[in-house]
């Protein structure tokens, strides 16, 4: 099995041949006769403030651009409804790529439609394509550390308790390699730092996020950040609550005039258009598909009106760096929360190290447990 | 009662018989919500006559169409019955999301140790484990009712609750697959231990499943002494034990199969669609359970009906969405309607019936 990660030179490869840019794109099928039909699926509303609506402005994205048509349906649960679902657009709508959006569909319903539909292209958010698996699968994600990273540094140029909180759904490694990130970036302002994190233990549990968030600032932190699927309860809360806040998965930055910060962002529409021109191209679907900052499959949003210069100018600093390869996350010596080395001296994991994948514990610096 | 003068009151004609308004009614319902959500939708901005093409189109329309309805409704069949079995005996049980993932967590690991069996007693065991393990979840409800006066519909939601917790917590953890990094999930069963698609019908074999268990209960209330002592259980218990009837025992036996519905309705979404239980078995299907049962006066046939009609809303708001970019809640709003016009036509029959009596 080749499972290499792609790195940035060959993304941008692809994107030029998938035609990132949209007039390149439009180049490329206002020769097409008929339309490219996308289907869309979201597991939860495609206003959610998170995650369902990140992907959501990438399909409104995909749908202003010439020959292509996106057809979507939100709020489809990862039964045999999301089979039926994903038969319904190819049968009835002619769709020729699918996108999945949700983490529940791969297994077994992206697999099984694939198998059933091979002249389809199917591309999933978060599975990991391995060799055996149908040819017209793939599937791709981001490294929304490096955005949560940035977060980090900016939580920790901002706060006066040294005190940050992050309320989290479940410690799984995706999550846990984006707590992280931001408990290291803050901590690399002033190790003194303390990020206290409360599992919620669901996706979507609003009244528990809005206590969760109301103990964090009760103890006294002054920066909460979030890292459910919609993060807009816990963000409003802080904003209530008087207190600054980082956002998650899309902008929250309407429901926080004032103490919204900044937020780690999905960008979809980059591996959406590669998957787009792969169909168009004729061409497989890339496998595994992984990128982060620098191939903007992930974005901060825009500063908050309070971050002042220095933060912003160490978060751009730290941007340019990750993005140029020259500051790696996941660098030894690295200590877990518990005292013990995860991460040798000199050993660095970078982003698309596969090391992380099944990333299971908490930095040092980070009250709380998996 | 005859009048002191000695001439028998003649009772007035009605209008219409029990039976006929019984469907009559129903069907007004119906009507009546699909006037209101055209107007709705007419609202919306949206022709109201294209919306319901798209309901038929998507729906029932095509052999696509019906395979859709028909896959979408078969966990509903089984769900109902959990809700209208006990209901016979009078009960209001509700919890069926708790018996339903836990029962389908016991068909996911049933099999584990057994690699490389043959698949059908495989498949038979999937079964009987989630009937087993859901079972016992409700007869926990019908326990504390008999012997501590809880009251079961409140104790079986609470339980529900628990046993969505339990879930979880197994899930994530003792029978957690380490391979399930980001969707924690039990073992995969063995492949060859799904359950098959029915050939020529393209729905998985749990359908036939849900079928021949509806018509089971269907025979088993309506023509032997079983579904009998237990409408005179859910009459009156005093009644009941009057004329002999081990009354805890009906209770709670009711209340375990109904228990046992539910479980298998969850294996079966294990051994037919997810090949493993996570988190994607909680999805309200428990839920939806009471909305059948009650849209059909809790009679198992009628339960197979109004499964095929909200499978059906089902697979046509994917197509409305699709084709109208309508919002999914849209048939939300329609189920909405037709389950609130039906109560109220029930509540209207009721009265109906006793003004007739007197």
């Amino acid at each position: 099995m080749t499972l290499k990660p792609v790195d940035r030179r060959s993304v941008l490869q692809m994107l030029a041949a998938a035609g990132s840019a949209p007039f390149v794109l439009k180049s490329t099928v206002a020769h097409a006769e008929t339309p490219l039909t996308v289907g869309v699926l979201y597991s939860g509303s495609k206003q959610d403030y998170g995650f369902n609506q990140s992907h959501a402005q990438a399909a409104a994205a995909l749908k202003k651009l010439p020959g292509i048509k996106v057809i979507e349906e939100e709020r489809v649960p990862e039964t045999i409804a999301a089979q039926r679902s994903m038969e319904g657009m190819i049968r009835q709508d002619g769709a020729q790529l699918i996108l999945a959006t949700s983490f529940g569909y791969f297994k077994p319903h992206v697999l099984e439609m694939a198998a059933k539909y091979p002249d389809v292209t199917f591309a999933h958010t978060g599975g990991v394509w391995t060799a055996g698996m149908p040819e017209n699968i793939g599937t791709f994600y981001a490294y929304i550390f490096e955005a949560q990273y940035t977060s980090g540094i900016i939580a920790g140029h901002m706060t006066k308790s040294k005190k940050l909180g992050l309320v989290a759904a479940k410690p799984t490694p995706n999550l846990l390699r984006s707590i992280n990130a931001f408990a290291i970036g803050a901590r690399s302002v002033d190790p003194a730092i303390q990020v206290q994190v409360i599992f919620t233990g669901d996706w979507v549990l609003p009244v528990r996020e809005a206590e969760a968030t109301n103990t964090l600032v009760d103890q006294g932190a002054d920066v909460i950040a979030a890292q459910v699927d919609s993060p807009k309860v816990v963000v409003e809360t802080a904003e209530k609550r008087g207190v600054m806040s980082c956002g998650y998965h899309s902008s929250q930055a309407e429901v926080a005039p004032n103490g919204y910060l900044t937020g780690a962002e999905w960008n979809w529409i980059t591996p959406y258009l590669v998957y787009a021109g792969s169909v168009r191209g004729g061409k497989k679907p890339e496998h595994y598909l992984r990128a982060g900052l620098g191939d903007h499959f992930v974005k901060n949003s825009p500063f908050g009106k309070l971050v002042t210069p220095e933060a912003r100018a160490a978060a751009e600093t730290a941007r340019a760096d990750l993005m140029g390869g020259t500051r790696v996350i996941y660098s030894g010596p690295l200590k877990d929360n518990k005292g013990n080395v995860v991460i040798p001296a000199g050993v660095m994991q970078s982003s698309n190290d596969r090391a992380l994948d099944g990333i299971n514990y908490l930095v040092e610096g980070i009250i709380g447990q998996v | 009662m005859s009048s002191i003068s000695g001439i028998e009151p003649v009772p007035p004609k009605p209008l219409v018989t029990a039976a006929q308004l019984s469907v009559a009614l129903p069907v007004l319902a119906v009507l009546l919500a699909s006037a209101i959500f055209a107007a709705f939708v007419a609202l919306y901005g949206q022709n109201p006559a294209t919306v319901f093409g798209l309901i038929v189109q998507g729906g029932f329309g095509s052999s696509f169409a019906w395979q859709d309805t028909l896959s979408r409704a078969a966990p509903l069949v089984l769900v109902g019955l959990a809700v209208a079995i006990p209901a016979q005996a009078g009960l209001v049980i509700i919890g069926g999301e708790g018996a339903l993932v836990l029962g389908g967590l016991a068909g996911a690991v049933v099999t584990l140790p057994f690699a490389g069996a043959h698949a059908f007693p495989m498949q038979c065991l999937m079964l009987l484990a989630g009937a087993l393990i859901g079972g016992l979840w409700f007869g926990l409800a019908g326990v504390l009712r008999q012997y501590r006066g809880v009251n079961e519909t409140i104790s079986s939601l609470l339980l529900s609750y628990i046993g969505i917790a339990v879930f979880h917590h197994l899930t994530e953890g003792m029978l957690r697959d380490p391979a399930s990094l980001d969707k924690p999930s039990t073992h995969p069963i063995d492949p060859s231990y799904m359950l098959p698609t029915l050939p020529g019908v393209g729905v998985h074999a749990g359908l036939a499943v849900s079928l021949l268990l509806a018509i089971a209960v269907h025979v088993v209330l309506r023509y032997t002494r079983w579904g009998f002592a237990l409408r005179v259980v859910g009459g009156s218990a005093r009644v009941a034990r009057m004329i002999g009837l081990a009354v805890n025992r009906w209770i709670i036996g009711a209340s375990v199969v109904a228990g046992g519905m539910a479980g298998i309705a969850g294996a079966i979404e294990v051994a037919a669609v997810q090949g493993t239980a996570n988190s994607s078995l909680i999805v309200g299907y428990g839920y939806s359970g009471i909305l059948v049962a009650f849209l059909a006066r809790h009679q198992p046939l009628a339960i197979v009906a109004v499964a095929l009609l909200i499978g059906g809303m089902q697979a046509s708001a994917s197509l409305l969405q699709r084709r109208l970019g309508l919002p999914d809640a849209t048939m939300l709003v329609f189920q909405g309607l037709i389950f609130v016009c039906v109560l109220v036509a029930d509540a209207i029959a009721q009265q109906l019936r006793e003004t007739t009596r007197r």
